[in-house]
């Protein structure tokens, strides 16, 4: 038996130093996980709850409603209702990692499995983050963000970048392409080429240049896109993206509020993946976590008061509340998708006739690893849930499946966890994580650009269920004031 | 390789300017509440860190969400199944109530509640003294002959003697003799010694003449050269410049004068003291320097530090016109009216000697009052009085005589107090911003 890493609860540099390197030993050599290198920082509870009220990064441009943000989570804290996380950890190249310095050293181990190794092999392996997120550019455009923010702050007044930003963050949700690549990235180029140009000409603003003879020309005008007036061959309506079509068509922003559109909307699709895989993401993290903290007991790197602190918090995490507790706040993403995962090993270990015949790809395989890196690599909730959920999970978790019309005075129970139900209730629980359904799907289709300028919009309802009528109007007010005239929008009912 | 950051020690408050900004968008509603929670709370407690309660409605961020409640079908999956079979029916909980049930689609959407947060005592501070000023505060320093003082400005190449700048002189003037060559002492008993030497050979010979010749022709070239060369020229002098400079203005000292008399009960006191430590608050908040003088008084005034004033007692009678003595006298004294904007407040409960308001009366109208931007008083009541005296002429002889003070300067003050709860207002009335 190999020594224990540590037995206090008190952590320094060289005991997690330690830590972290059999940590990675397991994570890369018994788990074969791939990961960004790591960079793990160690911070205050302060700028945790810093970083809480930024998107949980660590550069962010100043607005008014992170300030929000941070006081309720102040107050909430302080008053203890309500504790903070362990870690926060961001998806880039390096990975970065906070560990909050309140942790005990136990927990530090575990949010070091969870963070920079979970996660990370799930940032660095999972289709939708390879192809939607850029890991190694997002710190410097973060930077560059933050900069051109308060530049422009500086500039034309905090007043009115508030309130390009408000309105940009009110439909920051139908800032994102679902289905698609931007179009023409080449045309994105020229556009970032530009930016970066006037970037330049700000930086070398010469005042002699106004000096020279009325007929010299100053170098490098900037020059207008010939595509900007060209508007019914360009957009291709419908489009999803509102915050793009504003940026590209809007008659009546200046550039300085198109870029910041196209930061909010970059900001918007860079986080839609991690919306997009909520169980997933902490499942992944959850197993690996669970994985190396009991390998490292097996190997006696740690020991049983460890084990056993650890295992408190990792029952805690993954608690799942039933519907009618009064904890009750929606499935929790950490016990289902932790669930989901180990069920996935158990299957490929031990499987019983049923998972058989439910899974015979991978039942009783004995490689899991294999398994479950097929999964983290290639699906997301919605469809990992609708391709993975055992009977047995079902079961576990008793779910059943509910239908909800508006109309009626009751719920109606549509499927349980019986042999009659698992698929219906499987079908049911991944539509319920499908990010594309449960927004509202809310489309540019038309504008009329040469007589009222009014922008038409469509809401096509998923079975039946309208809009928010007084919070629509709201958001309404900001697509107007970014569109400069009038707005419609239209509901199309499905049923 | 993995490493680890240590970020603990990094600057602080990072997002304070997040802050500053959500606490400029939620300004008209943080004001209302910082004064309603004011009002209800003890001028000591001002001080303090506290928690405000805001609407939503300002600060609201409105996003598009669905509303499956009003119409439309849905479906959703729950844990925890008990007793139910596909087929049953479960009441709905009733309307506006969030049950545990169908939360899902609300999750996003923010709800109409009150917003709690917890500010500092200096942002409490600053709203509420955000448009309250000084009355008057004329710079006086500036209307009048401005004091002014002598401030370093650098270097230039004109001045008088005194002010040579030494050291940059002989740096000029050194780096100048380098590089022109100007030949040094060194040089010049060098070639003497050489000259010397020569002359003393004996006996010449025309080859010794030669080289003596050479030598003297040489030193005449070094020594015209030297001459021509000046040690120090006049282009390596350099001067040490001095400007004028204003001295910063818009000093004031403010009197603060209490009767602790017999005749002021501990609930007059109390109320007295709350109206000095807001006003003290005030001041040392809004204004980069201001001295502050207490002055308590019975039959016999003295000066007093500030914990002295607020929290010691003394017994004995009452004449007011002793305070105003000893104000003037440290206003003679310390506060020469050309550099400091003179400010009193007074607060009593109108009792004093009788014959002591007249006097006080006629030492305000010639000789306090034209000294002073701006003289508030406040006359501590008792409910009951507050009453009887519910009109602004009738009052005790002090409140009466000052009356006839009001009426003669603009920048005389007379407020009546009679609970905790009027103090704000009053003081809030008292030093009102001055319209445009």
């Amino acid at each position: 038996m190999a020594t224990p890493l540590f037995t206090e609860a008190e952590w320094d540099f060289a005991t997690l130093d330690r830590t972290l390197k059999a940590i990675e030993d397991i994570a890369l050599n018994d788990l074969k996980l791939d990961i960004y290198p790591n960079q793990i920082e160690v911070i205050s509870s302060e700028q945790m709850l810093d970083a809480y009220s930024s998107f949980g990064m660590p550069l962010m441009y100043n607005h008014w409603s992170f300030g929000k943000l941070f006081a309720r989570e102040e107050t909430m804290y302080r008053a203890g209702h309500s504790a903070l996380a362990y870690e926060i950890v961001i998806n880039s190249n390096p990975c970065i990692s906070y560990l909050l310095e309140e942790n005990t050293m136990t927990m530090q181990a575990l949010v070091i499995a969870h963070a920079a190794f979970g996660h990370n092999h799930f940032f660095k392996n999972n289709y939708l983050f390879r192809q939607w997120t850029n890991a190694e550019g997002i710190h410097d455009y973060l930077a560059f963000s933050k900069r051109y923010i308060s530049a422009c702050e500086e500039r034309y007044g905090r007043d009115e970048v508030e309130a390009v930003l408000d309105s940009a963050h009110a439909i920051m949700n139908q800032g994102v392409f679902r289905y698609r690549r931007p179009p023409r990235p080449s045309r994105e180029r020229v556009l970032e080429k530009r930016r970066r140009r006037e970037e330049y000409q700000d930086e070398t603003y010469n005042e002699l240049w106004r000096t020279l003879p009325a007929n010299a020309t100053p170098p490098a005008a900037p020059v207008r896109d010939p595509d900007d007036d060209n508007f019914s061959d360009e957009a291709k309506l419908p489009e999803e993206n509102l915050l793009y079509f504003l940026e590209k068509y809007s008659p009546v922003l200046k550039p300085w509020q198109r870029e910041t559109l196209r930061i909010v909307r970059n900001l918007a699709q860079y986080f839609y993946p991690q919306r997009q895989t909520k169980v997933m993401n902490e499942g992944c993290a959850t197993f690996v976590h669970f994985t190396i903290m009991n390998l490292l007991y097996d190997r006696g790197l740690i020991g049983e008061g460890s084990i056993f602190e650890f295992l408190h918090s990792h029952t805690s995490v993954i608690f799942q509340p039933e519907f009618d507790d009064r904890r009750y706040y929606g499935l929790n993403p950490y016990a289902l998708g932790y669930a989901m995962m180990a069920d996935i090993r158990r299957i490929c270990e031990k499987p019983t006739d049923e998972d058989r015949e439910w899974f015979p790809q991978f039942a009783g395989s004995g490689d899991f690893m294999a398994a479950l890196k097929d999964a983290w690599a290639n699906y997301r909730d919605e469809s990992f849930i609708e391709q993975f959920l055992s009977p047995k999970v079902m079961r576990d978790f008793r779910l059943f499946g509910l239908h909800d019309k508006a109309d009626d005075a009751t719920y109606k129970v549509s499927a349980i966890h019986n042999e009659n139900g698992y698929r219906r209730v499987r079908a049911t629980l991944a539509r319920q994580y499908d990010a594309g359904a449960s927004d509202p799907d809310i489309q540019v289709v038309g504008a009329d650009l040469k007589g009222s300028r009014k922008l038409y919009l469509e809401h096509r309802m998923n079975r039946g269920v309208p809009l928010h009528h007084p919070t629509m109007e709201l958001v309404k007010t900001h697509i107007e004031r970014l569109w400069g005239h009038d707005v419609a929008l239209e509901e199309i009912a499905d049923i | 390789m993995t490493h680890f950051i240590d970020r603990r020690l990094n600057p602080k408050g990072k997002s304070l300017g997040n802050r500053q900004r959500f606490i400029r968008r939620a300004r008209a509603q943080i004001r209302d509440a910082v004064q309603k929670s004011l009002k209800d709370s003890a001028v000591a407690d001002l001080a303090k860190d506290r928690k405000i309660k805001i609407s939503a409605k300002g600060t609201r961020e409105p996003r598009f969400r669905l509303d499956p409640k009003s119409s439309g079908e849905q479906d959703f999956v729950l844990p925890g199944n008990k007793e139910f079979t596909p087929g049953d029916e479960i009441k709905k909980p009733p309307k506006g109530e969030d049950g545990a049930r169908g939360k899902q689609a609300s999750d996003s959407g923010e709800g109409e509640d009150d917003f709690e947060f917890t500010m500092s005592e200096e942002e409490v501070l600053d709203i509420f003294f955000e448009d309250l000023e000084l009355p008057n505060l004329v710079r006086t320093t500036l209307k009048e002959t401005p004091s002014r003082t002598w401030r370093r400005a650098g270097i230039t190449t004109s001045g008088s003697p005194t002010q040579i700048n030494l050291l940059r002189t002989m740096r000029n003037s050194y780096g100048r003799r380098l590089a022109l060559k100007r030949p040094s002492l060194k040089d010049v008993a060098v070639l003497e010694a050489q000259l010397e030497a020569g002359e003393r050979i004996d006996p010449q010979t025309p080859e010794t003449q030669e080289q003596v010749a050479a030598l003297k022709e040489q030193l005449a070239k070094v020594n015209s050269k030297r001459k021509w060369i000046a040690f120090v020229d006049p282009i390596d002098v350099r001067f040490n410049s001095f400007t004028e400079q204003p001295i910063p203005t818009s000093q004031a000292v403010m009197f603060c004068l209490m009767d602790v008399s017999g005749s002021m009960g501990e609930r007059e006191k109390d109320l007295a003291k709350r109206f000095y430590m807001l006003l003290h608050l005030f001041l040392k908040r809004r204004y980069k320097k201001v001295d502050v003088v207490f002055i308590r008084h019975t039959h016999d005034a003295q000066e007093v530090d500030e914990r002295e004033f607020f929290y010691s007692r003394q017994s004995g009678g009452t004449v007011v016109s002793t305070a105003l003595d000893k104000m003037l006298e440290i206003q003679r004294e310390r506060y020469a009216t050309a550099d400091w904007n003179i400010y009193a407040a007074q607060a009593s409960d109108g009792y004093t000697q009788s014959g002591d308001a007249r006097r006080c009366v006629d030492m305000l109208n010639g000789e306090i009052m034209p000294l002073c931007q701006y003289y508030a008083y406040i006359e501590i009541l008792d409910e009951r009085e507050m009453e009887v005296f519910a009109s602004e002429d009738s009052g005790a002889e002090l409140w009466r005589a000052y009356r006839t003070v009001c009426e003669l300067w603009p920048n005389f003050a007379t407020k009546r107090i009679s609970r905790p709860s009027d103090i704000f207002p009053v003081f809030r009335e008292l030093f009102k911003k001055a319209e445009a």
